[in-house]
């Protein structure tokens, strides 16, 4: 699936981003291209959340140097809304719970607005009943569902769940998915795995950002990168995951502590 | 929170319903005694119960005293400074529509009123004050084919002067309260309905009032009545142009519902509010009491509060009735130096009476918004239940919520259940819903109209999305 010749969707160089007066990146480098699926890992604190937040516009989180650009144009000026309607998706760690909104309403707003951008028709409530109903069958929901509030007294896994199916129906170009895997079942990371294979286009990229191995299992990746104090450390292949888990990140810090004292 | 000027932007767009009617206007001369109560009661030729009512009011009002405990603070109202009786002129006797001034249909279309037949509403019958005066009713022939009597209360008061004199003032008293007693002495005009045994109101009925003239106090009174086993659903709206006096507003609305019967009373009540520096706008002083007379009755009152410069008032069930209930569902939306202070009171006297209330305040600019309400439970209201739930929603960090619950039990077998809450707009559920697209101002929106959905969900189906419209448009620059 990768060429030399697939085009750049995401490139961030020498990204510095703080929060709450604290910097939290301290130069990350990501390159990202076209049918690529890349994992990020690395303990908590690490920066990986913060990365994800910043490429999606968080306005806590503030940008102090660098660059981040998506199919070669500078995205930082964009509000959160802009980047999702080109085709940036974040898929939330914990998904807030909105009570009163109506999660078809929602849907179809949010659908609409990168149709729209598409150049594509908006669709009207039963056009969209019709298409949300297909969707759902990606990640096995039921359209009860449809008909509460925005994620609320949703399960762990039914947030999740709700969205990939918010994946499934905006298409974006890339998809940023934060910790998609924790808190899931056995039954529900394979519904949730099975549901991002099943959108992955020859012309879209997917980052997992994760703690495990086992959602790698589930979906092969191109690249590994692991993170540790705002900084990408190390990139390697599928295996890069396989030694982390057999080692812990342990093994990693003594690792990169000897490259650097060797520098 | 970074985004709070934009959030403060989008609550204050311009007012739309501010234009004035330029049309020929009969008023009698600024100020207010005997002479003037019987001027006003002269020109409705009204029925010498009528004019001992008011001047029993006037006497009353002359003794009491404009009451201040609410902690609201405005220039208080030079009584003797006002008009109270304006009304465009135009023959009287209107029977139909085509007698009807153009202007004041036109003034009624802009407002999104239309009234004449081809365009009036399709399932709702309106009754359209301007000023002191009804202009027209719509589908009163429909209404009467069911008993139903939909008219101006003037009107009512010389067809039907029984129903007016057993009920008119047994609700809310002649000596209630301070705007009551004025009220009673002045009132205008406003909406009567009448609703006999067994008869479901085949449609919404409603009604809308419209100032027009800047110096002119409003007293309108409705009464409603629904005997037996009837029921009907009412909606009233208001709006006014922009003065930069204060316009006082103390209508008095009273309910009766006798056996097995149900009101549902809806207000949309966008009055001028004032400008940004929170000059001028209406004070909207008004008593609304209903009374479930009868066994296993119910009132329920829902009100989307989004102008006045003050707002003041506390819409009232009086559970006499065993088995009675009484809802209050509200939204009360202030912005700049906009002031509410409104709740409800729930009188429980019956057995097993129960009632509801669910009050939601947003507070945006240097307003300050507050709820405040009774629950009495008197000693034979055996098994009685209340259920309050106030939510206040901060825009901005100069904006203020308070809630006053007062609780009076005096039946120890009675329940009483209360919650409160504060938020502000969050950053992550806005940044949620940004994420996916959805621009800020609709995502702000979304989340008010969410915030609010439990009281929508009360409001009649054909005035819920009027009412979210009425939210956005106060919340932002589009209408959706």
């Amino acid at each position: 699936m990768i060429s030399s010749t697939s085009d750049t969707i995401l490139s961030i160089e020498d990204l510095h981003a703080s929060v709450e007066e604290q910097e939290i990146l301290h130069g990350v480098n990501l390159l990202v291209k076209e049918g690529e699926i890349h994992a990020i890992m690395g303990r908590n604190g690490s920066g990986k959340s913060t990365l994800s937040k910043v490429v999606a516009g968080h306005p806590s989180y503030k940008v102090l140097s660098g660059s981040i650009k998506f199919k070669g144009i500078d995205i930082l000026e964009l509000a959160p809304e802009e980047r999702a309607r080109i085709g940036i998706f974040l898929g939330f760690q914990y998904p807030v719970e909105i009570p009163g909104v109506s999660n078809l309403e929602f849907l179809r707003v949010a659908t609409n607005s990168r149709r729209k951008e598409l150049l594509k028709s908006e669709l009207d409530t039963f056009e969209f009943e019709d298409l949300v109903k297909e969707r759902l069958k990606i990640v096995e929901m039921n359209a009860a569902f449809l008909e509460r509030s925005v994620n609320e007294g949703f399960s762990g896994g039914e947030k999740k769940r709700n969205e990939i199916l918010q994946m499934a129906l905006l298409e974006p170009v890339i998809s940023i998915l934060d910790e998609t895997d924790s808190g899931l079942d056995i039954d529900a990371l394979r519904i949730v795995a099975s549901g991002i294979n099943r959108l992955s286009r020859p012309n879209s990229a997917t980052i997992l950002i994760t703690h495990y191995q086992r959602l790698l299992n589930e979906i092969t990746p191109d690249f590994v990168h692991i993170m540790a104090d705002g900084k990408i450390i190390k990139t390697g292949n599928k295996d890069l995951a396989i030694d982390l888990e057999k080692s812990g990140y342990d093994f990693i810090d003594k690792n990169n502590k000897g490259k650097e004292m060797a520098q | 929170m970074p985004q709070t000027n934009t959030v403060e932007e989008i609550v204050s767009q311009p007012y739309k319903y501010g234009f004035i009617t330029e049309i020929e206007t009969e008023k009698i001369p600024k100020g207010l005694n005997e002479d003037v109560i019987r001027l006003i009661s002269a020109k409705k030729n009204e029925p010498d119960f009528l004019l001992n009512f008011r001047l029993r009011a006037y006497e009353q009002w002359l003794k009491m005293k404009e009451p201040d405990w609410s902690g609201l603070t405005y220039s208080k109202v030079d009584y003797q400074d006002l008009v109270y009786y304006a009304a465009p002129k135009q023959d009287i006797k209107k029977k139909s529509l085509e007698e009807v001034d153009p202007k004041l249909l036109e003034t009624f279309e802009k407002l999104g009123i239309p009234l004449s037949e081809q365009k009036r509403l399709s399932n709702v019958a309106v009754d359209a004050v301007f000023d002191s005066v009804s202009i027209a009713t719509t589908y009163k022939e429909k209404l009467a084919k069911h008993g139903v009597i939909f008219c101006s209360i003037s009107e009512a008061i010389s067809e039907y002067p029984g129903l007016i004199e057993k009920y008119m003032g047994t609700v809310v008293p002649i000596n209630d309260n301070f705007f009551a007693a004025l009220n009673s002495a002045v009132f205008s005009d406003g909406s009567f309905v009448y609703i006999p045994k067994g008869v479901e109101c085949p449609m919404e009925l409603s009604s809308y009032f419209r100032i027009n003239s800047g110096d002119t106090g409003q007293f309108e009174r409705t009464l409603i009545i629904a005997e037996e086993s009837s029921s009907v659903s009412y909606l009233e709206g208001c709006t006014a142009p922009m003065f930069d006096t204060n316009t006082l507003h103390a209508a008095v609305v009273e309910l009766v519902a006798l056996d097995n019967a149900s009101i549902k009373y809806s207000t949309v009540q966008n009055w001028y509010a004032g400008n940004e520096e929170g000059v001028g706008g209406i004070y909207n002083f008004v008593t609304k009491r209903g009374e479930c007379r009868g066994k296993k009755s119910k009132i329920s009152w829902s009100q989307v509060e989004t102008g006045s410069a003050i707002t003041w008032k506390y819409p009232s069930c009086v559970l006499q009735g065993d088995n009675s209930i009484g809802e209050f569902y509200s939204i009360a939306l202030t912005n700049n130096f906009q002031k509410a202070d409104t709740g409800t009171k729930m009188i429980h006297i019956g057995k097993n009476t129960k009632s509801k209330i669910v009050s939601k305040g947003i507070s945006a600019g240097q307003s300050k918004n507050s709820y405040r309400g009774l629950v009495s439970i008197s000693p034979n209201a055996e098994g009685s239940r209340n259920y309050s739930q106030c939510d206040s929603m901060l825009i901005g960090d100069k904006a203020s919520a308070n809630t006053y619950p007062y609780i009076q039990s005096k039946q120890p077998q009675s329940n009483i259940e209360h919650e409160a809450s504060t938020c502000r707009i969050s950053e992550d559920q806005l940044f949620y819903l940004q994420s996916r697209g959805i621009d800020f101002e609709e995502s702000v929106s979304m989340l008010i109209s969410g915030f609010c959905s439990d009281v929508f969900n009360e409001l009649p189906m054909e005035f819920a999305s009027e009412a979210d419209k009425l939210l956005a448009l106060k919340l932002e620059g589009s209408v959706g």
